[in-house]
């Protein structure tokens, strides 16, 4: 999925009406955002990031100290390892490194669902419909 | 909670700086594991560091820890800071830790460690220069800083490695590094040790995945879209209703081209082509194409310019080429200079002069400037032991040497360097030498030669690159190269050789010698003018009014950014020195390198044959130019290129714009009412026009043709925001809109066919004949745009400008071209060679094919030699040892050797 898609799915579910434009920048096709009232925003998780504020649903982006950088720390696995895979074998690990994290928790903080879940969620989504991995697990 | 670190992990700067934070607020404890540890028990490789939080969950991300520590002490999070710790994680990363793995792990120096990580680099001087804030997220030091500081330290605590020309990113790192939590993190990791102490933990780790994948990258940063302010539109809106009326007139063309007093006078040089080689697409783009893009754009601002180029015609290789072709070296000079100007005049490169460098012009002036060397003291004469041929009568040079290798017997060494046990040779040193040319053995003479006394003029030479440096467009990688060589100190040079084929030494007892290409290749530019104009001196003995401009590839720095000037230095004639020195970086081909031998990559003469027109091939190079970084030509990026950028933006742009006018209007431009929209698209495109003059004068000649792209997307999302084709057909307000929308589109059209004239000349030149483009408008382009094309205008007729470039096509050149036409070319050159090579065996294969093979050889051996050296896996170097023995045999078959049969197993 396109990160264009990606970030528009993410804003009919956090609720904003107004729908933004994303251009891609670069090999990568990495999202950029025109903001109104300032500069540009650069980047998948930077702008969903952005979004969640704009939405007023902070809390999404955790509650204490701990919890926020927990989720930052999973959205940058999204995009440095899930967007980042390369082989089968690299897909098979990160699976694996998930599913016995997961192994205790609800959500990736826990207890509380966040955009860290949304994200790898939406990152996930294409290797498992189409490589069929869950069922491994 | 605990901190888990790893001696010399790199991630441990930030996270021990980011800790000092959060001092007081929380109980840290540091443990300190191996380099092999799992720490974290869901993590199936190991991760250091890592920190341990006291409800048992872990960060493994060091980015995440040093967020941690800055929200305990109160810190909020922020968009800015977001996106630069995103492209940290995703962009810096990747970049830095390939770099780091080529300095630390593989020992490498310079630019193969600068090159990975300069984007990078410039991206952040950029932003802090940009923002003109101290630190990356504002007026205080934060998060973004420590984090990213972390990651370059270990990188840019090396002066060589932090770019001079990147003041803000410099004074940031200085202040950043200042910092007392910064300086105490650095200390505990690195221990005084500098990068190397990062070794014993890098060496442990998996190679970057950065470096598996295509190290090289063609695609550039996007610039983000400004904001205009209501003064810019204003001015946009008065220079485009100047029209026409504000061009000056057309500059008169003059023959010769000579230096004006008061004007700016433009002298463009391109590294001179070694006359027996054809030119591969890597040479083509690395000076002359690149020369000749700033040359048209130069004549397009009306400045005084002059470009020159010409064949380098002698030494060593070329006797050797004549030997094999048997030809004279003239004949030989005689046939590749044709074959080379026919390249470039294909590839429409706009050259004032495309001379040579055997000519009696030639011998005058460097003789004059060896004897001004001479008579001040800047010669030396020194005694060097050599190899002599009394059969052939003359001195051989390595490569006319074989014999036993001193170190290992091997028996086959060359004069330079022995290829089974890879050790340097000095010729002299051979046992049972064997002249390659009449196989007998020569004896050592010694043999008076004369050397360029460097050491003496390095002091002036300093103060020139003093004076010239600073404020001077010399390309980063020109810059490190000549820093490198001085801080290694300057050696003397010898400047002769015992040749034939070369300019006469004017001196006393060397008359069998002439001078070596070191001294008097870059004469060349001298002596090509000098056979251009007898007025040559008024270009290059007159520094105060004339810019000299020279391309090269990174490899030519040398001789023309230190040898070169210290001759004309020391000659003390006010020689004009070269003000900008435009240095590339490699371009490969597809996953590997250009090799003539190997018969893989596109040269010169076979673009042609290709079918593919010669500006689409110029667009393709430009797009990729290797500019601060090296590049690679690949098939497929080229097709997505041409039907992406060229067909369905650039083309699909300007031809709706010219069939608009003559569908709808009957070929006449119509009148054009500009409402605010339109006076914001006349900002827009000026600016992207004034981006395109400051790079191209800062001779950034890639980003500059992405301007001209953006202009034409632009262009293309206005007509289909305002769908002229619609409005034409409703009411009399909506056929007027369309009108206007015509009439800026059709302008927007002219003005990038004059800013594509330096890239595309001929499709520049197509387009202006379609829109009938009056002439002084077609050979100017002002930093304004123009209202060219009035209401009014008739414009001729409309036809497509590219053609799409289909798979398979692409497929089949891709084929042709990835290794497998060796033979095909082998067979041309057997039929223009008419004469058997004299000297050589005669075998049932040809020298050429000797030539391959022997280049095989070699590069076989460096191989093996690589891998031993990086002891590496015993089966690997088998395989390679296997292949390079069966090249040897086929060699042995095809000089017609009896085969070497092995002694026994090797022991081991």
């Amino acid at each position: 999925m396109a990160a264009a898609a990606e970030l528009t799915l993410l804003e009919k579910s956090l609720g904003l009406s107004k729908g933004n434009k994303y251009s891609a920048q670069g090999e990568r096709q990495i999202p950029v955002l025109q903001t109104n009232n300032g500069p540009s925003l650069t980047g998948l998780t930077t702008i969903a990031a952005h979004l969640v504020k704009q939405a007023n649903k902070e809390y999404l982006l955790g509650s204490t100290a701990e919890e926020k950088a927990i989720v930052q720390q999973w959205l940058e696995y999204r995009v440095t390892r899930v967007d980042g895979h390369s082989s089968k074998d690299d897909i098979h690990a990160l699976l694996k490194d998930l599913n016995s994290y997961l192994e205790d928790k609800v959500y990736l903080t826990g207890y509380n669902f966040t955009l860290a879940d949304i994200l790898l969620y939406y990152g996930l989504h294409r290797f498992i419909i189409l490589e069929k991995f869950i069922h491994g697990f | 909670m605990r901190l888990f670190v790893s001696e010399g992990a790199p991630g441990s700067l930030p996270v021990l700086a980011a800790a000092r934070r959060a001092q007081g607020r929380a109980e840290l404890l540091i443990s300190t594991v191996g380099p092999e540890e799992c720490v974290v028990p869901f993590l199936t490789q190991p991760k250091v560091p890592v920190l341990q939080l006291d409800n048992g969950n872990y960060l493994f991300s060091t980015s995440a820890i040093c967020r941690y520590f800055f929200l305990l002490s109160g810190w909020e999070q922020d968009d800015l800071t977001n996106q630069w710790l995103e492209w940290e994680a995703t962009e810096l990363q990747p970049a830095l830790s390939a770099a780091l793995y080529y300095l630390v792990v593989q020992g490498k120096k310079g630019e193969d460690v600068l090159g990975p990580v300069r984007r990078a680099l410039t991206h952040i001087d950029h932003s802090l220069s940009r923002r003109s804030c101290p630190f990356l997220a504002g007026e205080t030091e934060s998060l973004a800083d420590i984090v990213l500081w972390g990651a370059l330290y270990p990188l840019l605590q090396d002066p060589a490695y932090l770019p001079e020309e990147l003041g803000a990113l410099h004074s940031w790192f200085q202040t950043v590094s200042s910092q007392e939590p910064c300086q105490r993190a650095a200390e505990t990791v690195l221990k005084q040790q500098g990068v190397l102490a990062l070794r014993p933990y890098l060496q442990k780790q998996p190679q970057p995945s950065s470096l598996q994948g295509r190290a090289v990258s063609n695609e550039p940063e996007e610039e983000e879209l400004a904001t205009l302010s209501e003064e810019e539109i204003a001015m946009a809106v008065t220079a485009w209703e100047k029209g026409l009326g504000n061009l000056p007139p057309l500059r008169p063309p003059q023959n010769p081209v000579l230096p004006v007093a008061g004007e700016r006078n433009v002298l463009i040089t391109s590294a001179l082509p070694y006359v027996n080689n054809v030119p591969h697409l890597g040479n083509i783009i690395g000076c002359v194409l690149s020369a000749d893009v700033f040359a048209r754009y130069s004549r397009l601002r009306q400045w005084n310019t002059l470009y020159l180029c010409g064949t380098d015609e002698y030494g060593t290789a070329t006797e050797t080429k004549a030997m094999e072709e048997g030809l004279t070296p003239q004949e030989i000079c005689d046939k590749y200079h044709a074959i080379h100007a026919d390249i470039y005049r294909w590839f429409n490169i706009s050259f004032d002069i495309f001379g040579r460098t055997t000519t009696p012009q030639q011998t005058k002036i460097t003789q004059d400037i060896f004897q001004r060397l001479f008579s001040r003291g800047f010669v030396l004469q020194d005694t060097v032991e050599q190899l002599r041929c009394e059969q052939c009568a003359r001195f051989l040079a390595d490569r006319f040497v074989e014999g036993v290798c001193p170190f290992c017997g091997y028996e086959e060494a060359r004069g330079d360097q022995c290829d089974k046990c890879g050790k340097l040779i000095n010729a002299t040193e051979l046992k049972k030498p064997q002249c390659k040319v009449c196989r007998s053995c020569p004896v050592v003479k010694s043999s008076q030669h004369l050397f360029l006394d460097l050491p003496k003029l390095e002091k002036r030479l300093e103060e020139w690159l003093e004076n010239t440096l600073p404020g001077s467009d010399w390309t980063p990688n020109a810059r490190f190269i000549i820093r490198s060589w001085l801080r290694d100190g300057l050696k003397p040079r010898c400047i002769t050789r015992d040749l034939k084929w070369g300019t006469p030494v004017p001196l006393e007892g060397f008359e069998d010698k002439v001078f070596y290409v070191w001294f008097d290749a870059t004469i060349g530019y001298l002596s090509i003018t000098a056979n251009y104009t007898d007025q040559w001196e008024r270009w290059w003995k007159n520094p105060e009014q004339v810019s000299l401009y020279q391309f090269m590839a990174k490899d030519n720095v040398p001789f023309h950014g230190l040898v070169f000037p210290c001759s004309a230095l020391g000659a003390e004639d006010n020689y004009t020195l070269v003000s900008h020195l435009i240095a590339t970086e490699y371009l490969n081909y597809e996953d590997g390198k250009f090799s003539k031998s190997r018969g893989v990559g596109v040269f010169g003469d076979m673009a042609q044959d290709t079918g593919i027109p010669a500006d689409i091939w110029r667009f393709y190079l430009l797009y990729i130019r290797p500019e601060g970084q090296d590049s690679a030509f690949s098939w497929t990026d080229m097709l997505l290129k041409n039907n992406s950028e060229l067909l369905n933006n650039l083309g699909n742009f300007i031809n709706r714009a010219g069939m608009f006018v003559s569908k709808f209007f009957g070929g006449y431009v119509p009148e054009m009412v500009l409402t605010s929209d339109d006076q914001r698209l006349l900002a827009h495109v000026t600016l992207e026009l004034q981006h395109y003059h400051q790079l191209l004068e800062k001779v950034r000649i890639r980003d500059a043709l992405r301007s001209i792209l953006t202009i034409s997307r632009h262009g293309n999302q206005y007509i289909q925001v305002n769908e002229p084709w619609k409005r034409i057909k409703g009411s009399e307000a909506d056929r007027q809109r369309a009108g206007t929308v015509t009439g800026l589109a059709v302008n927007i059209a002219a003005l990038l066919s004059v800013m594509l004239q330096p890239y595309m000349p001929t499709v520049s030149a197509t387009i202006q004949a379609q829109l009938q483009l009056p002439p002084p408008a077609c050979g100017i382009l002002l930093t304004n745009f123009l209202c060219t094309l009035p209401a009014g205008h008739l414009i001729g007729t409309v036809s497509p400008l590219f053609q799409k470039l289909e798979n398979d096509q692409i497929e089949s050149l891709r084929q042709r071209f990835g290794g497998g036409q060796l033979e095909e070319s082998l067979e041309l050159k057997a039929k223009v060679s008419s004469k058997p090579a004299v000297g050589e065996t005669v075998t049932a294969t040809g020298p050429q094919q000797i030539q391959v093979l022997m280049d095989e050889v070699t590069k076989q051996g460096n191989i093996v030699r690589e891998l031993k050296a990086q002891k590496a896996d015993k089966n690997q170097v088998a395989a390679e040892v296997a292949k390079l023995l069966d090249l040897k045999k086929q060699l042995a078959l095809a000089e017609g050797k009896p085969l070497e049969t092995p002694k026994g197993k090797k022991k081991k």
